[in-house]
C-alpha cells in the first residue's frame, strides 16, 4: 500500500502540486488522470523518488520514503516496476538483455535462471520470438509490452505506468489495460497509472484520482466517474460530444428509461 | 545558469559517482565495454593524425633549420621533443575532445531525453556510478595509452618522411633521438594525459547527464561539450607548462 499524506511540489514560484493526499491499495490499479499540466507526472516522479517532494510524507507499507536514506531508497525501488510513457527500452541492448538487466545487476542466479524468468515474463505480456530484437525493430506495442516485461521480472510489489497507451491504436490500448489489469490481479500489486486515455479509466479504474491544476479535484472508481458532478472532472471525461452521448445514455439506463438495446429515440427526446 | 551554479553541479556528480556497485561484475562489463570504446573507438584516428602530424613536423623543422652549421641530428631532437611535449598530448586531446567527447555526450544526452536514466534510477542503480564513473575511469586508462601510441607514431612519422624526402637518414635521425633526452618530458606528457582525459570524458559526461528537452537540446549539449573540454584543455595545458617545466 502507497500512502500520499499532503505532498507539495513546486518549480521555482509556480505550484504543480498543492497538498495532495491518497491512499493507493495492493491489487487495484490505481488511475491518475488529468489535463496535460495538471502535475499527474509530477507526482507519479514524487511517489518514486525522481523528484523530491517539497513537503509531505509518502509511505510504502507504513515505511516513510521522503525520510529514507540512500541505501533503504535503493532497496526498496527493487521492488518497485516502472513502465515509461516512452518505454525507456535501452537501445543498444536487445529484448532479452533489457529484460535481463536487472536480474544481472540484483540477482546471483545462472544465466539459465535467467533465461528462464525472461521468457517467462516475455510469455506473460504475449512475446514470442523477439528475444534477439532490438528496440528499434519493435512497434510502439511491443515496445511498452516489453517495457512491463521489464519491470514485473523481479516481482515488484508496486508498479508504475506513465502514460500506457499514449502512441497506441485503440486495439493495442485495450490490450495494454488488459495486461496491466490481470499483472496487478495475479501478482497483487500496487499498481499506480498516470493515463488521459478513457476506455483505460473505465476498463481499469479501480480507484481513480482526478487531478486539476495540482490540486486533488476528484477521487473514486470507474463506476461512479460516469455519474459524478463535478464540472471540472466532467468538462474533462466528457470532453467530446460522443462521451457525452455515452454518459447521457448510462444515466437514462441507470433510471430504467432505456433498455440493453440503447433506444436511441429515447436518449434524442 | 551562472558558472558557479554549473561548476557546483559538476563537482557533485563527480562525487556522486564514487558509490558501492550494486554488482561489481556488472560494472566491470560496462568498464570494458567503454575502454574498447575509447580506446579501440579513437585508434584509427589517433594513428592517422599521429604519422602526419611527426612527418609534418620533420618537413618544417628542416625548412626551418636550413644552416649547414647545425647537424641533421638536431631535426630529431626537435620533432622528438615537440611531439612528445605537446603535439602527442595536446593535438591528440584536442581531437579526442571531438571524437569521444561528443560520444560521450550524445550518448548520455539521449537516455537522459529517452528516459533511460530515470528507468535506472527507479530500479535503484546509482547512474553517475554505472554511467559516468566507467567512462571517465576508462578514459583515464586508454588515453595515456593512445598518447603513448602516438608519440610513438610521430617519431615513426617524422623519421619515414625524413628518410623518405632524403632530409635526414635514418642512422643520424635515431642518434638525434637519443641525444640529450629527458625522460621528464615522458613523465610530463603522461601528466598532460592524464589532466586530459580526464576533461575530455567528464565534462561531455556533465553536459549529457544534465541535458533538457529533446534532439536540438542533445546536439547542443555536445557541441558545447566539445567547445569547454578543448578550452579547458588548452588553459590547462598553459598552466601545467607553467607549473611543471
Amino acid at each position: 500500500m502507497i500512502e500520499i499524506k499532503n505532498i507539495k511540489k513546486g518549480f521555482g514560484d509556480k505550484a504543480v502540486i498543492s497538498d495532495v493526499s491518497a491512499v493507493l491499495e495492493p491489487g487495484k490499479c490505481n488511475l491518475v488522470i488529468g489535463a496535460s499540466g495538471s502535475g499527474k507526472t509530477v507526482l507519479m516522479k514524487c511517489l518514486v523518488g525522481l523528484f523530491e517532494p517539497d513537503s509531505g510524507d509518502i509511505l510504502y507499507s507504513g515505511q516513510s520514503f521522503t525520510s529514507m536514506n540512500k541505501e533503504e531508497r535503493k532497496s526498496l525501488r527493487q521492488q518497485i516496476g516502472m513502465l515509461f510513457q516512452g518505454s525507456a527500452l535501452f537501445d543498444s541492448m536487445t529484448v532479452e538483455q533489457n529484460i535481463m538487466f536487472p536480474l544481472d545487476m540484483f540477482t546471483e542466479n545462472t544465466f539459465e535462471e535467467k533465461l528462464k524468468r525472461v521468457n517467462e515474463v516475455l510469455l506473460r505480456v504475449n512475446l514470442k520470438e523477439v528475444n534477439q530484437k532490438f528496440p528499434a525493430e519493435l512497434s510502439g506495442g511491443m515496445k511498452k509490452r516489453v517495457g512491463i516485461a521489464r519491470a514485473i521480472v523481479l516481482n515488484p510489489r508496486y508498479l508504475f505506468c506513465d502514460e500506457p497507451n499514449s502512441g497506441l491504436d485503440p486495439q493495442t490500448s485495450l490490450l495494454i489495460d488488459k495486461l496491466i489489469k490481470e499483472i496487478t490481479d495475479e501478482y497483487s500489486i500496487t499498481t499506480v497509472v498516470n493515463t488521459h486515455d478513457m476506455n483505460s479509466v473505465m476498463e481499469i479504474g479501480d480507484h481513480i484520482i482526478y487531478m486539476y491544476e495540482g490540486i486533488k479535484e476528484w477521487e473514486g472508481n470507474n463506476k461512479q466517474i460516469i455519474f459524478s458532478k463535478n464540472d471540472k472532472l466532467n468538462k474533462f471525461i466528457f470532453a467530446s460530444e460522443f462521451l457525452q452521448d455515452a454518459k447521457d445514455m448510462r444515466m437514462l439506463e441507470a433510471k430504467g428509461k432505456i433498455d440493453n438495446d440503447r433506444n436511441m429515440d429515447e436518449l434524442l427526446k | 545558469m551562472t558558472f558557479f551554479t554549473e561548476f557546483g553541479r559538476y563537482l557533485l556528480m563527480i562525487r556522486d559517482m564514487f558509490s558501492k556497485p550494486e554488482n561489481g561484475k556488472m560494472y566491470w562489463k560496462e568498464f570494458m565495454h567503454q575502454c574498447s570504446e575509447i580506446g579501440i573507438g579513437s585508434l584509427g584516428i589517433v594513428v592517422i593524425i599521429s604519422i602526419f602530424m611527426g612527418a609534418v613536423s620533420t618537413l618544417q623543422t628542416a625548412y626551418q633549420l636550413a644552416s649547414p652549421l647545425l647537424p641533421k641530428s638536431t631535426i630529431a631532437q626537435i620533432v622528438r621533443d615537440t611531439v612528445i611535449l605537446e603535439f602527442a598530448p595536446t593535438l591528440v586531446c584536442i581531437v579526442l575532445a571531438g571524437v569521444i567527447g561528443s560520444k560521450i555526450a550524445s550518448e548520455l544526452g539521449n537516455m537522459r531525453v529517452s528516459e533511460q536514466i530515470d528507468a535506472l534510477e527507479i530500479m535503484g542503480i546509482n547512474t553517475k556510478t554505472y554511467l559516468v564513473f566507467p567512462k571517465i575511469l576508462s578514459a583515464l586508462i586508454v588515453i595515456p595509452m593512445l598518447v603513448v601510441i602516438s608519440a610513438v607514431l610521430g617519431i615513426w612519422g617524422g623519421r619515414f618522411a625524413g628518410t623518405m624526402t632524403g632530409i635526414v637518414s635514418g642512422t643520424m635521425f635515431d642518434k638525434g633521438l637519443l641525444l640529450n633526452f629527458q625522460p621528464y618530458n615522458v613523465f610530463f606528457a603522461l601528466i598532460k594525459a592524464y589532466t586530459f582525459s580526464f576533461i575530455i570524458s567528464s565534462i561531455p559526461a556533465y553536459y549529457g547527464y544534465f541535458v533538457k528537452g529533446g534532439a536540438l537540446e542533445i546536439g547542443r549539449a555536445s557541441t558545447k561539450s566539445v567547445v569547454v573540454s578543448c578550452i579547458m584543455i588548452l588553459f590547462s595545458d598553459y598552466l601545467l607548462a607553467a607549473i611543471l617545466l
